[in-house]
């Protein structure tokens, strides 16, 4: 019966307290701030530093410079940059654009493009991780040419690069080591991402005894933090590790 | 996984190199990639319409059928291309699914030939994407209930022959177009009704006077005569409902039906007032209940389809009628409490109290006015007249909610007669398409004769003969024929065959029914049974004897122009036609009463008579395929 559509209707009080807009069903908010930071923008105290928040609306803020298309730089120069071939550049920028058409990734997106690879477990926080390291210059938002530059690394660079790689991934907060606090966040949003169902049951001190048997393998002096230099030789004296390199030969 | 972040399945496995510096344990081997071809480009041409993608694009979704393999089977060698040979304009739809991820329906599609691409490409319905899925649905839902339709005015139709007596009963009550006496019945129920409820309404009239006392209603003054009519009607109705309640499928369920509720209500009175006496003390309570004896005109409603319609309209419009309520209430208190404090200052009020002055509210909200309570005060009078105007905007309101249901439900109920009708115009026509392919086999069977004798007598006008006929219609003519010879009967048409059961039956076998004649699901009618059916339609329909099955009163359409073809066979042995010969399991009829007549001129089958089936020792009959519910227009 379609009267039943009409139902919630009825039963919505959201409309009372303001809520929602009863014409369009959006939150007000858009509209109201696009005004209100319009308004400011006029004003002589409000400097350029307000204009960073606007065009995180770009949905909305149609008028504002918000429909941003970045075209990544030409096929010969991204081939020199990396060590991809034409082709595979030119595979990896239609699955890319498909994606994301605007032509750069921002932390949301990334966040959902990950966690559909990982049904079952929460990866944003990995995914936030992996995104600050992809997003080299730290403007927010991952274009083609960082996406193609770490994934050269990655997937065509030395073995020695692919360490230096994530050795800056775990670097959260990028000062030269790793701290156990680092690494206790790296391990746990691993965990996360194997979500509520395993065998056998995720206890709570899992990530951190994990930590610890990381620590007592990489950190030399026990100092409690480990250095990249620390990192890559006790990785070098790791068959396990070593091997498990050699596994992203093949990705593409 | 989305489709299109397939795409990005190298970047997440190139992300697991966070994981391998702090794993314990040796990683699996990575899967090989066997065949690592480049990606190349696939051309679908689609009935003339080339449309090009790459072949990865196309095997994100390997379930489906140009994800996988069995793609192959439509590669044209020649052109190296996929050839399909089906609607361009869906497989754009189709298509756009593999390279966004995302299915949409178009609006103009019609929905069966939408569900039938879908089912080709091997693509479940549900992937269609929340833009669209909801209009999907919407015309989803609609052809199903025209389907049902269709089928449960089709099922009205067909006879099932071993129906018990109680479900014929239940039939006839639930159908009065099915048989005679349930039309009888019928009317004779709703006449009754008309006249319980015009003696309700006339007993309370004043009759004029008996001289020596005061005006007496009709009720007091023939009282014998309205309790007669009174015990008429009900006794007609008990019988009624018992039988009702004999002849219901689900007594339970029929006890607890709307409409059983009504006709105890409506004759539970009556015996009420027998069992009390007159006591002084009920018979209050036994004037009351005589009010229930209204609800008899609720009966009605099983007599008449509009007031069905307004009834399910009122209740699939609770919501609506429920608002509308609520609202009114709130409204009534909050003016109500105003007029009454602004009021309460002046002398010799009216509104003593604030329930008193619901009754001024109500009044004045649906803009009545009578006018035995008016506000004297200003206050009062600027509240009043606010009241009155808010009465307008918040009845007005839910009203056409209301209002375009109804017209929603009626209308559709009009569409679904009017198909009916026209299913019959457009069922016949189809039968007379039908009826010429089978003609035509039997009538390139009498050239082929000609054909034979004149090949036997080896003149060379044989060659003008039969050569009208395409490739196509003499393989299938040759067909039919093997099957002749397989089973050494003949095909012949339905007038002879009519005729031919009718000069058998003639002679034998007591008029019994024979439920095992039609084993077969798909074709549920013999033609005997037809022919008892035949014995209960209605006497005032002109239905001339076609295989048309309905007994609707309503059926103006005469089909006879199809069912005299002008040809008659030689031959008249008792067979049966089958209108496709390719039926695996369809064998020619085993009636072994063979009458060799003369073939009368086809004549229409009389109507009324009562024809025994012959009986029959096979159970598998060859039903002629008329009466099934397959329609096949093409020769094939």
């Amino acid at each position: 019966m379609r009267g039943q559509g009409r139902k919630e209707s009825l039963s919505d009080s959201r409309d009372l307290d303001g809520s929602y807009d009863q014409l369009t069903g959006h939150p007000p908010g858009p509209t109201k701030k696009a005004l209100k930071q319009r308004f400011l923008k006029l004003l002589p105290c409000c400097g350029p530093q307000a204009l960073p928040s606007v065009s995180e609306n770009s949905v909305e803020d149609e008028f504002e410079l918000s429909t941003v298309c970045h075209r990544p730089e030409g096929l010969e120069q991204l081939q020199e940059q990396t060590k991809f071939t034409r082709k595979e550049l030119q595979v990896l920028y239609r699955g890319f654009k498909n994606e994301c058409p605007s032509g750069i990734v921002n932390e949301e997106n990334f966040k959902q493009i990950y966690s559909q690879f990982f049904p079952q477990g929460d990866s944003s926080t990995y995914a936030t991780f992996l995104f600050n390291a992809f997003d080299t210059n730290h403007d927010g938002s991952v274009s083609f040419e960082d996406f193609v530059a770490g994934l050269s690394v990655i997937l065509r660079g030395t073995i020695d690069d692919r360490l230096n790689w994530a050795f800056n991934l775990y670097d959260l907060n990028k000062d030269g080591c790793i701290t156990k606090e680092e690494m206790l966040d790296i391990m746990k949003s691993i965990y996360d991402m194997m979500g509520k169902y395993t065998y056998p049951a995720l206890r709570e001190e899992a990530p951190r005894e994990h930590v610890e048997s990381f620590f007592q393998k990489m950190d030399r002096n026990k100092d409690g933090v480990v250095t990249i230099e620390e990192f890559i030789e006790s990785c070098q004296k790791d068959e396990n590790i070593m091997r498990s390199m050699k596994l992203f030969d093949n990705v593409i | 996984m989305a489709a299109g972040v397939a795409a990005w399945l190298p970047f997440a496995r190139a992300a697991a190199i966070g994981w391998m510096p702090v794993a314990n344990c040796p990683m699996p081997l990575a899967p090989a990639d066997k065949n690592k071809r480049q990606d190349e480009l696939i051309v679908l041409n689609v009935s003339g319409r080339r449309f090009q993608t790459w072949r990865t694009t196309l095997e994100r979704y390997p379930d489906t059928l140009l994800g996988s393999t069995e793609k192959e089977f439509f590669f044209n060698e020649d052109t190296k291309e996929y050839f399909f040979d089906r609607d361009p304009e869906v497989f754009r739809c189709v298509l756009n699914f593999y390279r966004t991820g995302k299915l949409h329906y178009p609006r103009y599609e019609c929905i069966s030939a939408y569900d039938d691409e879908l089912a080709f490409y091997g693509i479940l319905p549900e992937i269609i994407g929340d833009c669209c899925y909801e209009e999907y649905k919407d015309r989803k839902r609609e052809n199903a209930e025209r389907l049902m339709d269709d089928n449960d005015s089709e099922n009205n139709q067909e006879s099932m022959p071993s129906l018990s007596f109680r479900q014929t009963m239940w039939r006839a009550f639930e159908n009065p177009h099915t048989s005679t006496l349930a039309l009888v019945f019928y009317y004779v129920t709703g006449f009754f009704i008309a006249v319980s409820v015009i003696t309700n309404v006339v007993e309370t009239v004043p009759c004029g006077t008996v001289p020596g006392s005061k005006e007496l209603p009709c009720g007091e003054r023939y009282s014998v005569a309205f309790f007669c009519l009174d015990t008429a009607c009900v006794m007609i109705f008990t019988v009624e409902y018992l039988l009702r309640l004999f002849a219901a499928p689900s007594r339970y369920r029929f006890i607890r039906s709307v409409m059983s509720i009504i006709d105890v209500v409506a004759i539970m009175p009556y015996y009420i007032g027998l069992v009390m006496t007159n006591n002084e003390d009920v018979s209050g309570a036994f004037v009351t209940l005589r009010v229930f004896r209204v609800f008899r005109i609720f009966k009605f409603s099983r007599h008449s389809q509009g007031l069905r319609i307004l009834g399910y309209t009122l209740k699939s419009c609770a919501s609506e009628l429920g608002f509308l309520l609520f609202s009114l209430t709130m409204a009534i208190i909050i003016f109500a409490t105003v007029m009454f404090y602004a009021e309460k200052g002046s002398s010799a009020s009216k509104f003593t109290s604030i329930p008193a002055s619901f009754w001024y509210t109500i009044v004045t909200m649906t803009t009545l006015g009578y006018g035995d309570m008016v506000p004297k005060t200003i206050a009062g009078k600027i509240f009043g007249s606010i009241c009155s105007l808010s009465g307008v905007l918040v009845i007005a309101l839910p009203v056409p909610v209301i209002v375009s249901n109804f017209s929603r439900i009626y209308h559709q109920n009009q569409r679904a007669d009017k198909r009916r009708a026209q299913k019959k115009a457009r069922l016949a026509r189809i039968r007379v398409a039908k009826t010429g392919s089978s003609n035509a086999y039997l009538h390139s069977k009498r050239n082929g004769l000609l054909n034979e004798a004149l090949e036997l007598m080896g003149t060379p006008e044989e060659e003008h003969m039969g050569k009208s006929t395409s490739l196509i219609e003499s393989q299938h003519h040759h067909l039919l024929h093997c099957l002749e010879k397989t089973t050494n009967h003949e095909f012949i048409d339905e007038q002879m065959f009519e005729q031919n059961c009718m000069e058998s039956s003639m002679q034998n076998y007591p008029s019994t029914r024979s439920p095992s004649l039609s084993s077969h699901p798909g074709l549920t009618t013999t033609c005997c049974s037809r022919r008892n059916k035949k014995t209960t339609h209605l006497p005032n329909s002109n239905l001339p004897a076609t295989r048309l099955r309905s007994m609707q009163e309503l059926s103006t359409i005469h089909i006879q122009g199809s069912e005299q073809p002008s040809l008659t066979t030689s031959r008249s042995s008792l067979n049966l036609k089958a209108d496709d010969g390719l039926r695996p399991n369809c064998k020619t009829s085993q009636i072994t009463t063979a009458i060799i007549s003369i073939p009368t001129p086809p004549a229409l089958t009389p109507e009324g008579e009562s024809r025994p089936p012959p009986a029959s020792p096979g159970p598998n009959t060859n039903i002629p395929s008329v009466a099934s519910n397959v329609v096949k227009v093409s020769a094939l």
